[in-house]
C-alpha cells in the first residue's frame, strides 16, 4: 500500500525549473530517506508535496488522493505532517503552546491525549513545558518541532534535516525517535545530508540529484554501493 | 576619547551652524515693494552658537550621557519585579480595565466641556489602536494606510446621511461592515506581502482613499468636505435646542429640564465610551480564541504557521477585516462628534499617530495601547502653553520613550491557555 506516490513531478521557482520529473513512493509504515547534495533539490521536492510551490506537471497523491493542486492548509490538514527545516519552532511562545498549535485542528480532548502522548516519547519536554521555546537548546527544539508535528496524530510525517546543527550525542537520540515512529505505525518520509544515519535507519532510500532521482535501492544496498559511498559516506 | 567620536561631533556641530543660521539668522523684511534681508539680533547668533556648543558636547560624550541614561532608575515600577502569577495578573488587569471604565464614568460630570471633548477624542483614538493593535501588534502585519479604513468609516455615515439621511445608529453598523469590507478588499493583494512591502502597498492604500475623497468632487465635496452630519439621537431624542427630524421629541423637554449644549457632549462622551468598551471586550474575546493564537503563530512564523495546517488567506484577511472594522466604529463616531469631515483629518499622519499609540502601549498588550492612548492625545494638549514648540516636546517624548522602554509601556504577556485534566 503506497502512502505518498510523487509520479514524474516537474516543479519550477519561476522559470528555472527545480525538479525534472521525479517520481518517488514511499509505502505505509515504511521510514525512507532521501539524500543529496545542497542545491539537488530536496527541500524543493518536499515544499512540492506540502503544495508550496505546486508542482507544474506530474502527479503528487496521498493515500489514494491526488493532492497535486490542493492549497498547502488543505494537504497539511489530511493526516500529513511536517518538521520544517531549521526547525521553526514558535520561539515567543511556550513548549505547550507550541505542542497545542501543532494541534490546532483538533478537539481538546484529542489535544490533551496527543500531549501527554509527545511528553512521554520526549520527557524532557515535560520538564521544559512553560518555558518559552526559544531559549531552549538547539536539540530540545528539534524535539519539540517532532512533537508538535506528531501532535496532529498523522498518518505520515515528513522530516527535513532533522541533524542539521545538532551534536552527535543529540543526532543519535533524535535517529532513535524516528525509529521509534516506525513502530507506532507512523510513515517517516526522512531529509538527510547526514546520509550515513539516514540510510542506515531507512527501509528504503532515493539519491536525488540536480532534480532528478539518480540512484533508488533499499537502505541496506545504496550504503554498500560504491558510488554512494565516494559522493556521501565521505569514501 | 576616540578621534572618531570627536570628529563626529564636529560633524553635527557644524550642520547645526549650517541649519539654523539662514533659518533663524537671516530674517526677509519687507520695505515698501521690496524685500531686504536683514540680520537678526546679536542674542539669536548667541544662541545659535551656544546650541552648537551644546550639541557638540552632547555628541562628543554619547556613549557616557547615553550610559548615565541607562544606569537611571527605570521610572515603571513594574519592570523589574517578576513577572506575576498568570491568575493574578489577568485578574490585576481587569480590576484596572473595571476602575478606568468606571472612572470614565463618572469623568464627564465633573470636569469642563473641554475636557469631556477631548476624552472623546481619546476614546476614539481608543478604538482605532485597539484595531490596529489587533493587525500590528498581534498578526504582525505593518499597515501604515490604517487611516483609510477609519476615513471609509467616517465617509460612509457622512454620505449616507447627506444622500438619505441615516441615523447614526443605523450608520455604525452600515460604517463599520464597509470598513471592514475594505479592510478585507486590501487584504487580498497584500497576502504575499510582508514587513517594508506590505508596510509600502498599505501607505499607497491609505493615501489612494484620501486622494480620491480630495477629487471626486461630485460625490463627496472634495476638499470642502461634507457638513451638517447628524448628531446621535437617545431612542428618539434629539439634544439640539430644537427638534429637527419630525416624529423626534428633544431631550431636555422629554425630562424636563432646562436646555444645556453639556448634554450633547456628554452623551457622545459616554457613546464613545460604551463602544470603545465594546471594542476591547470584543478584541480580548478574539485573542483568546483559535483565531488569535493563529494570528500570533502567523507573526512568529508564517511558514511553520501554514505547515500546521493554518490558511494564510484566513488568517491575514480576518485580521485585516477585523481591524478595518473597528476603525469604521470610529470613524462613524467622529464624523458624528466632528458634525464636518473632510479629507484633511485623514491624512497620513494620522496613521503615523495610530501606530506610534500600538508600539508605545506595547505591541499587542490591551491596557498598555489604552493608556498610550490617552499620553499620545493628552500630551499635546497639555503642551499646549508652549504653542509651537509642543510638537517638539512631543517628538523628544516619543524618542526618550523608545531609548528607556523600547518594548512599550506595558508589554504583551501572552496569556496562557492551559487545558483542564479530565478524568
Amino acid at each position: 500500500m503506497s502512502m505518498l506516490v510523487l509520479e514524474d513531478v516537474h516543479t519550477h521557482y519561476g522559470k528555472i525549473e527545480a525538479l525534472h520529473g521525479v517520481s518517488v513512493e514511499v509505502n505505509k509504515g515504511e521510514i525512507v530517506s532521501l539524500i543529496g547534495a545542497n542545491g539537488a533539490g530536496k527541500t524543493t521536492l518536499l515544499m512540492t508535496v506540502c503544495g508550496m510551490p505546486q508542482a507544474s506537471s506530474g502527479r503528487v497523491v496521498l493515500e489514494g488522493r491526488d493532492i497535486t493542486h490542493e492549497p498547502t492548509s488543505q494537504i497539511m490538514r489530511s493526516g500529513l505532517a511536517i518538521v520544517p527545516e531549521g526547525r521553526r519552532i514558535f520561539s515567543g511562545l511556550t513548549v505547550e503552546e507550541n505542542l497545542h498549535m501543532g494541534g490546532f485542528f483538533n478537539t481538546k480532548s484529542e489535544i490533551r491525549k496527543s500531549q501527554a502522548h509527545v511528553y512521554e516519547l520526549f520527557p524532557r519536554l515535560k520538564e521544559r513545558e512553560h518555558q518559552r521555546a526559544g531559549t531552549m537548546s538547539g536539540g530540545e527544539q528539534q524535539m519539540l518541532a517532532i512533537g508538535r508535528a506528531l501532535m496532529s496524530r498523522p498518518n505520515m510525517i515528513i522530516l527535513d534535516e532533522p541533524s542539521l546543527g545538532l551534536a552527535p550525542l543529540v543526532i543519535k537520540q533524535i535517529f532513535e525517535i524516528i525509529g521509534h515512529l516506525r513502530e507506532e505505525g507512523i510513515t517517516v518520509f526522512l531529509v538527510e545530508q547526514n546520509a550515513h544515519q539516514a540510510l542506515h535507519l531507512a527501509d528504503r532510500g532515493y539519491v536525488l540529484e540536480t532534480g532528478k532521482i539518480r540512484l533508488h535501492d533499499t537502505g541496506k544496498n545504496l550504503l554498500e554501493n560504491p558510488d554512494v559511498q565516494n559522493a556521501y559516506l565521505g569514501g | 576619547m576616540a578621534a572618531n567620536n570627536f570628529r563626529h561631533a564636529l560633524f553635527c556641530a557644524v550642520v547645526t551652524l549650517i541649519i539654523s543660521i539662514p533659518i533663524l539668522g537671516l530674517n526677509l523684511e519687507a520695505k515698501g515693494i521690496n524685500i531686504i534681508l536683514t540680520g537678526a539680533k546679536t542674542s539669536t547668533y548667541v544662541a545659535i552658537v551656544l546650541a552648537a556648543v551644546a550639541v557638540f558636547v552632547f555628541q562628543a560624550y554619547r556613549d557616557s550621557i547615553m550610559g548615565l541614561l541607562g544606569k537611571l532608575p527605570n521610572f515603571n515600577p513594574l519592570a523589574d519585579k517578576e513577572p506575576m502569577e498568570q491568575s493574578k495578573r489577568v485578574k490585576l488587569e481587569s480590576w484596572i480595565l473595571t476602575g478606568i471604565v468606571v472612572l470614565a464614568l463618572f469623568w464627564p460630570f465633573v470636569v469642563s466641556r473641554g475636557s469631556v471633548d477631548l476624552a472623546t477624542l481619546v476614546l476614539i483614538y481608543v478604538m482605532l489602536a485597539l484595531g490596529l493593535n489587533v493587525v500590528v501588534g498581534l498578526a504582525g502585519l505593518l499597515d501604515l494606510g490604517y487611516v483609510a479604513f477609519y476615513a471609509v468609516g467616517a465617509y460612509t455615515f457622512a454620505l449616507l446621511s447627506q444622500y438619505t439621511g441615516i441615523s447614526f445608529w443605523m450608520a455604525l453598523p452600515i460604517g463599520a461592515l464597509l470598513a471592514g469590507l475594505t479592510g478585507m478588499i486590501l487584504g487580498f493583494p497584500v497576502l504575499r506581502l510582508r514587513g517594508d512591502y506590505l508596510a509600502i502597498v498599505t501607505l499607497g492604500f491609505g493615501e489612494i482613499i484620501r486622494i480620491l475623497l480630495n477629487n471626486w468632487t461630485t460625490l463627496t465635496g472634495g476638499p470642502n468636505g461634507i457638513g451638517g452630519i447628524p448628531e446621535p439621537t437617545l431612542f428618539g431624542m434629539e439634544f439640539g435646542r430644537r427638534v429637527k427630524e419630525e416624529g423626534n421629541t428633544s431631550f431636555h423637554e422629554t425630562f424636563g429640564i432646562a436646555y444645556s449644549g453639556e448634554h450633547k457632549v456628554i452623551f457622545l462622551y459616554l457613546i464613545a465610551l460604551v463602544l470603545a468598551v465594546i471594542t476591547a471586550l470584543i478584541i480580548r474575546r478574539f485573542m483568546r480564541m483559535p483565531v488569535g493564537r493563529a494570528w500570533e503563530a502567523l507573526r512568529e512564523d508564517e511558514i511553520a504557521a501554514r505547515s500546521l495546517g493554518l490558511s494564510r488567506t484566513a488568517v491575514k484577511l480576518s485580521a485585516f477585516t477585523i481591524g478595518a472594522f473597528f476603525a469604521g466604529f470610529a470613524g462613524t463616531v467622529f464624523a458624528s462628534k466632528q458634525g464636518f469631515i473632510s479629507p484633511e483629518s485623514f491624512v497620513f499622519l494620522e496613521s503615523a499617530i495610530i501606530l506610534a499609540i500600538v508600539v508605545l502601549g506595547g505591541m499587542g498588550s490591551q491596557l498598555g495601547v489604552i493608556l498610550a492612548a490617552i499620553a499620545v492625545t493628552i500630551l499635546p494638549e497639555l503642551a499646549r502653553e508652549f504653542s509651537e514648540y509642543r510638537m517638539l516636546i512631543f517628538g523628544a517624548a516619543m524618542v526618550l520613550m523608545m531609548v528607556w522602554r523600547p518594548q512599550g509601556l506595558l508589554p504583551m504577556r501572552r496569556i496562557h491557555i492551559t487545558l483542564n485534566k479530565q478524568e
